[in-house]
């Protein structure tokens, strides 16, 4: 069953043009199996940064604009004011949501916006060639850390850990890996839901992989998701704070 | 029509403009003096089922949150100054690139970051061609409160009509500024429909062009309409220019300041006129023209350096004129100093 292509798949644009092997094929299927399964594609706007996201611009059989380099959420929380009936899903890169959009995304979560953001975090800018992003580990080796990134630049930022502190407590928050498909779509189904039903804000951050930047091959690339998966734990964060209360 | 007289300011004229022109949404963040369009539409919209507002975390926000209201249909707009609307040149660029029918007022102020908020009219360059594009875009320029009024609703008109993004300028001042207005019944009829179309065929709009081509197909294709528009879209006001030997080039508040002087000066006999473009972009060439052809001096009055005036001098490029500058930086005019620079006092 998952060979087969989602059906919310646009026929006519594929085969789609991200690199082989890249991970934002893996989240883009598992999107379009929640929409399959939600039998939602019709309702959807996508909406979708610069970055190598932007090769999704006709990705779906789903209204889709592509808009400015982390400009995604803002543009999708006024989609969403004028049109509550939507379903409003912002999907963007690491350096999208964390850097140049970091403002609007808080915000929106701080709001509750009832937007869907989805954040592929590939641990650096892909599009422009592999530079160093906020999410880039301390050592790893980019265009713009060519010896390896150094820890006075950052850690590495815990995205939905910081959303969650300003979020609302039904907000709903998660971060997943490509590592486990079913998993993954679970998550973007949940997400989705929470905008659907609750009319709230909710957050997927995707760790992924990007092995034409990273210069990996299959095997060198799911180790380097592993140690991501270590910096960057996998869980739903929501629940922790419900827990909390 | 019955018309409505209520005393107003500049800024809360361009509320019920907006109002008037049926736009439900508006993003903003402060900032003098625009800041009281968002804080009338505020207003407004607490008391309205219809009418929705977010005050957002910066311009940048706003431009965006706009462009996401428009492409779902809604007529939206903000509103800003300065340093604001040096931020919403990125939201404009896509408007401009894509056609998205953007409204923003600006009532412009003096300084890069905080400064002067009366007389400025340091954001004729921005409005018209800033950016990074060609300068697709419509500039109105309001130099009363009745215009304020008028104008925003010309805006959204036209910003929809032809989906070029918008922008109605005015001198700072003029959004502060209170005077009795008497509001035409007329509306404007705004037609909006969804761009994102929620049919059954998607629709999929992109940003990004894999050739030179592609872009280029785009880009020829936007200047074509906006050089096919260019003649509904032209407005500017003639005042004495019959028989003028002297035209003054003037807009928003120092057009007013001129066109007092102007009746004054024809009074006591001098052949002076007034050419007021109310659209700075694209500009009403073909009058000003005929108005300069018999004429021997054209002085461009202006709260800005060189910005009006290169416009003109770009425009008239295949006339013969002789022309005389009067550029005040962030500063204001009054009627007498207009009068005294002509008469070379
Ligand atoms: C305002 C602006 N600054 C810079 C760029 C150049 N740019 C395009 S994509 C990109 C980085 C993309 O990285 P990310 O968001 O992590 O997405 P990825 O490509 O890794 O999927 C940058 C810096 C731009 N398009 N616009
Ligand atoms: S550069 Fe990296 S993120 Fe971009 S398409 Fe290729 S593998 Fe994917």
């Amino acid at each position: 069953m998952e060979n087969i292509a989602p059906i919310s798949w646009k026929k006519s644009s594929k085969p789609h043009l991200f690199c082989p092997g890249c991970g934002h094929g893996i989240v883009l299927k598992q999107l379009g199996y929640a929409f399959d399964e939600m039998k939602i594609a019709r309702d959807v706007t996508f909406g979708i940064d610069i970055g190598c996201s932007l090769l999704a611009w006709n990705f779906f059989d789903a209204d889709t604009i592509q808009t400015h380099h982390g400009r995604t959420t803002s543009v999708m929380v006024g989609y969403k004011m004028a049109k509550p009936e939507r379903i409003a899903l912002a999907y963007m890169g690491d350096g999208g949501g964390y850097a140049i959009g970091l403002q609007a995304l808080l915000h929106a979560a701080y709001r509750n916006n009832p937007v869907t953001v989805i954040l592929v975090n590939n641990e650096n800018y892909a599009m422009t060639g592999g530079q160093s992003s906020p999410t880039t580990p301390v050592g790893m080796v980019t265009s713009t850390s060519p010896n390896g990134k150094r820890a006075e630049f950052g850690k590495g930022l815990h995205g939905p850990e910081l959303i969650s502190e300003i979020a609302a407590p039904n907000a709903y928050i998660a971060r997943v890996s490509i590592s486990n498909p079913i998993q993954l779509k679970i998550t973007l189904k949940k997400a989705i839901e929470n905008q659907v039903k609750n009319k709230v804000f909710s957050f997927v951050e995707v760790l992924s992989i990007c092995p034409t930047n990273w210069k990996t091959n299959a095997k060198e690339s799911f180790e380097i998701l592993r140690e991501a998966e270590k910096l960057y734990p996998i869980k739903e964060f929501t629940k922790e704070k419900e827990v909390e209360k | 029509m019955t018309e409505k007289k209520l005393l107003l300011t500049g800024n809360e004229a361009a509320v019920l403009g907006a109002i008037a022109a049926g736009a439900k949404i508006m993003f903003g963040y402060p900032i003098t003096p625009a800041t009281e369009i968002l804080q009338g539409w505020i207003g407004k919209a607490d008391k309205s089922d219809e009418l929705q507002y977010l005050q957002t975390e910066d311009e940048i926000a706003a431009g965006f949150g706009v462009l996401g209201a428009v492409l779902a249909g809604e007529i939206a707009f903000t509103a800003s100054a300065g340093p604001g609307h040096v931020l919403l040149q990125d939201p404009l660029s896509m408007a401009e690139n894509l056609r998205l029918p953007f409204v923003g007022i600006m009532m412009q102020r003096g300084g890069p970051s905080t400064g002067t908020v009366n007389f400025s009219q340091q954001e004729v360059n921005l409005a018209a061609f800033g950016g990074n594009g060609d300068g697709i875009r419509l500039v109105y320029s309001a130099s009363s409160v009745l215009e304020m009024y008028t104008l925003t609703q010309e805006a959204f008109q036209m910003a929809w009509r032809y989906r070029f993004p918008t922008i109605l300028l005015g001198d700072g001042y003029l959004g502060k500024m209170k005077t009795v207005v008497e509001l035409p019944a007329d509306r404007a009829d705004v037609k909006a429909e969804p761009i994102l179309k929620e049919v059954s065929e998607s629709t999929n709009i992109r940003n990004c062009y894999s050739s030179e081509a592609d872009l280029a197909e785009v880009l020829q294709k936007n200047l074509a309409d906006w050089n096919h528009a260019r003649k509904s879209l032209v407005l500017s006001e003639s005042y004495e220019l019959d028989g003028a030997e002297t035209v003054i080039v003037a807009h928003g508040l120092v057009a007013s300041a001129a066109k007092d002087a102007v009746s004054i000066l024809r009074k006591s006999g001098v052949k002076i006129g007034l050419f007021r473009p109310i659209t700075l972009h694209p500009f009403d060439t073909e009058v000003l023209k005929k108005a300069v052809a018999k004429a021997k001096k054209v002085m461009i009055f202006e709260s800005s350096l060189n910005q009006l005036a290169r416009i003109v001098k770009y425009e008239l490029a295949d006339q013969k004129v002789n022309y005389e500058e009067v550029s005040k930086p962030a500063e204001g005019f009054t009627a007498a100093e207009i009068i005294k620079a002509v008469k070379g006092k």
